[in-house]
């Protein structure tokens, strides 16, 4: 056969069987459960009287619906309560591991799949989550199913699919100061759109994705799904077995040095082929934001909000006014002058001790403007320990932040984190959907840097121009 | 899964581009832990307009009653969340025609009698047009074609195992079950000697065995 990408080295050694009409079926190594896509899927497991048949290929956690405050107290009764307590339950009487809320080890599924060594290169991983994608960063084969298949999965570990096209994506030259891989995936998807990866499977490469560390990978490859593709990749490499090495389910020993070996034969060979090929260079790139209601409305900081007027395309020009009507902005009005009303740290995307570091850096002796409210979620009781040991959430706590436990929070207001209706926020998450921060909500994605100049100046800011 | 072979219904135009998961099914919702009567909260901002604001397009007769639904490219694009595939099922939505889908979306229509269909832009066009005249749309799926009321045909693609999937109803997990288990076994056996550490061992499962009394 001839020379193999990644994608499809990890795809192969995982098909069970191949049917005539082109499609196979795959195994999977990994299954990440939550509360929110799981309740139905193990409800349908016992109505037709079905078994887990790999218990120990499922870790579950609640991360969507938990409190980020006053966690020392039984959540309030209602359906985030209950939706809880049914994860729990289930994954007691099905005999898969459950993390608690105030354990060591809780987080967003996409942060402690990593930090646990759960996530694993070559591996096949699956979540009812879309952002699953994020785990595609070391090199498995990751991505999001919707509520059937993860009943498929308990039930036989394996899915029927037909196999993506291949993309990649190259991204070399150097970031410039200020500038981070949000600004690179912001200005990929600003680029090629968010249907553009539609029916691919990406993999990005290229020199600067080589120089990034694995909690920027994971960043990169979180946002793979806004650009439309259910999986994003990167060949693991030193980096990544740095990364790995010593997590508590990582192999060890002999395991260990295997696995290795086998890890390096996986990136994509010299003249292996892809469908479609995008390049990038980075070095030219300035932080950007979020201005409309879909990732692709993004646009260097040091832009101006759009004018439907000078678009020609008529169904364009009508997107354009209606995201202007939803996010309350006029059209030209400079970007960096358009003030907030909230900041939000966190989410799988942005969470991980680096971005918490990175902002911090801009916040240390700095307050918080007078008119925002802003909080630092970090994406698992991981990443707040260590940020406490390094004092960063002393940093955000004397600038005015509130520091809060490990969740999805204000990604997806479906806790009490969330936005009133005409609220402005510079947010690190992945969405700015109509309501994705709360009913009538108006979110601006950007990196954490970006953030946590916006919370200091009290609105959109080139966080180039603070330092 | 109910089974799925001809819709004759008068189409709901909705041409807009990008109808995301959190527009079809808001998350807030998602606290629910049913996959029956989720249509109430579809598109559950859209159909609560602003005072003098006209009804949203499935509140507004005849359209109240269709069964299919015509929309811009990247309809669904967003969440894995498949209460928005419940939600559209559950109001009566049988058919989504777009030019273009969000992928977790489309795949989870299969699974639940809905049929996605891509059409080009002409096509697309066509049935647009006929939805906005109120005219009656049909689609069947074993000829894989749909006709207007004015008795134009529109042939369109479908994966052949999905197709049979929805004209059979079948029940995928009990198919994978009965059919390839023995496949499945063989396949975990050579993978437990060829990459053991995609096994967790014991010793690494015990990880977790102080999960019930381990505070932060
Ligand atoms: S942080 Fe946001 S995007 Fe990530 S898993 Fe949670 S809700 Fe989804």
């Amino acid at each position: 056969m001839s020379a193999l990408t990644l994608y499809d080295k990890v795809w192969r050694q995982h098909v069970v069987k191949s049917y005539e009409d082109g499609s196979d079926l795959i195994y999977i190594d990994r299954h990440l459960v939550q509360e929110v896509s799981s309740p139905q899927a193990f409800a349908g497991l016992v109505a037709q009287n079905r078994t887990i048949r790999r218990p120990d290929a499922h870790v579950s956690v609640a991360d969507h619906a938990v409190p980020t405050r006053h966690r020392d107290r039984p959540l309030p009764d209602g359906l985030a309560a209950r939706q809880v307590s049914r994860l729990e339950s289930n994954a007691e009487r099905f005999g898969i591991p459950y993390i608690p809320m105030n354990d060591r080890r809780h987080g967003i599924v996409h942060v402690i799949g990593p930090e646990l060594g759960f996530t694993l290169p070559g591996a096949t991983l699956v979540c009812g989550d879309s952002h699953t994608c994020t785990h595609g960063a070391f090199g498995a084969l990751a991505f999001g199913i919707g509520s059937s298949e993860c009943e498929c999965i308990f039930a036989t570990q394996t899915l029927r699919q037909k196999k993506q096209k291949r993309m990649r994506v190259m991204l070399d030259g150097a970031l410039p100061a200020g500038v981070t891989v949000k600004d690179i995936i912001l200005a990929l998807i600003g680029e090629i759109g968010t249907g553009g990866g539609n029916g691919h499977a990406i993999e990005f490469a290229g020199s600067a994705v080589r120089a990034l560390s694995m909690e920027a990978r994971m960043t990169l490859c979180n946002m793979s799904i806004e650009a439309g593709s259910r999986v994003g990749m990167v060949a693991p490499d030193e980096t990544t077995f740095a990364y790995l090495k010593g997590r508590p389910l990582a192999p060890s020993g002999a395991d260990w040095d295997a696995a290795v070996a086998h890890w390096r034969s996986l990136a994509t060979d010299a003249d292996a082929v892809f469908d479609r090929e995008v390049r990038l260079d980075v070095s030219a790139l300035s932080p950007r934001i979020s201005w409309g209601t879909t990732p692709e409305e993004n646009l260097p900081i040091t832009g101006r909000v759009p004018d439907p007027a000078a678009e020609s395309d008529p169904s364009r020009r009508a997107r354009i006014a209606r995201s202007l009507a939803y996010m309350g902005l006029e059209p030209g009005k400079p970007l960096a002058e358009i003030p907030i009303d909230r900041v939000f740290i966190g989410s799988c995307t942005n969470s991980r001790i680096e971005d918490l570091r990175l902002a911090a850096k801009v916040v240390a002796g700095r307050q918080v403007a007078a008119n925002v409210a802003a909080i630092v979620v970090p994406g698992s009781a991981g990443v707040r320990l260590q940020a406490e040991a390094e004092g960063l959430d002393a940093v955000f706590r004397a600038a005015g932040f509130e520091w809060r436990d490990s969740g999805c929070s204000m990604c997806v207001a479906m806790n009490d984190d969330r936005l009133s209706p005409g609220e402005r926020c510079a947010s690190t998450s992945n969405r700015n959907f109509e309501g994705r921060q709360g009913q009538g909500g108006r979110t601006h994605l950007m990196s954490p840097a970006m953030a946590a100049a916006a919370a200091i100046s009290g609105r959109l800011t080139d966080v180039r121009t603070l330092s | 899964m109910k089974s799925f072979t001809t819709v004759t219904s008068i189409a709901a135009p909705l041409p807009e581009a990008d109808v995301d998961t959190d527009i079809i099914f808001p998350a807030r919702f998602l606290l629910l832990l049913d996959r029956e009567g989720l249509g109430r909260h579809l598109f559950h901002e859209r159909r609560r307009p602003a005072e003098g604001a006209p009804p949203f397009v499935l509140d507004t007769p005849p359209y109240d009653r269709a069964e299919i639904l015509v929309t811009g490219p990247n309809f669904g694009t967003g969440s894995s969340r498949e209460q928005a595939v419940w939600a559209l099922a559950d109001f009566g939505i049988r058919v989504v025609i777009a030019p273009r889908f969000g992928e977790i979306f489309f795949s989870n229509c299969f699974r639940n009698g809905l049929l996605p269909i891509v059409l080009g832009e002409a096509e697309h066009g066509a049935v647009m047009r006929a939805a906005e005249a109120g005219e009656k749309v049909s689609v069947d799926l074993e000829a894989q074609r749909i006709v207007l009321a004015d008795g134009a045909a529109i042939g369109f693609a479908i994966d052949s195992y999905r197709r049979r999937a929805l004209l059979l109803g079948l029940d995928e997990i009990g198919a994978i079950l009965a059919d390839d288990a023995a496949d499945i076994a063989a396949f975990e056996a050579r993978q437990k000697a060829a990459t053991p550490w995609l096994h967790l061992s014991r010793e690494q499962l015990s990880h977790f065995d102080d999960l019930r009394t381990s505070e932060a």
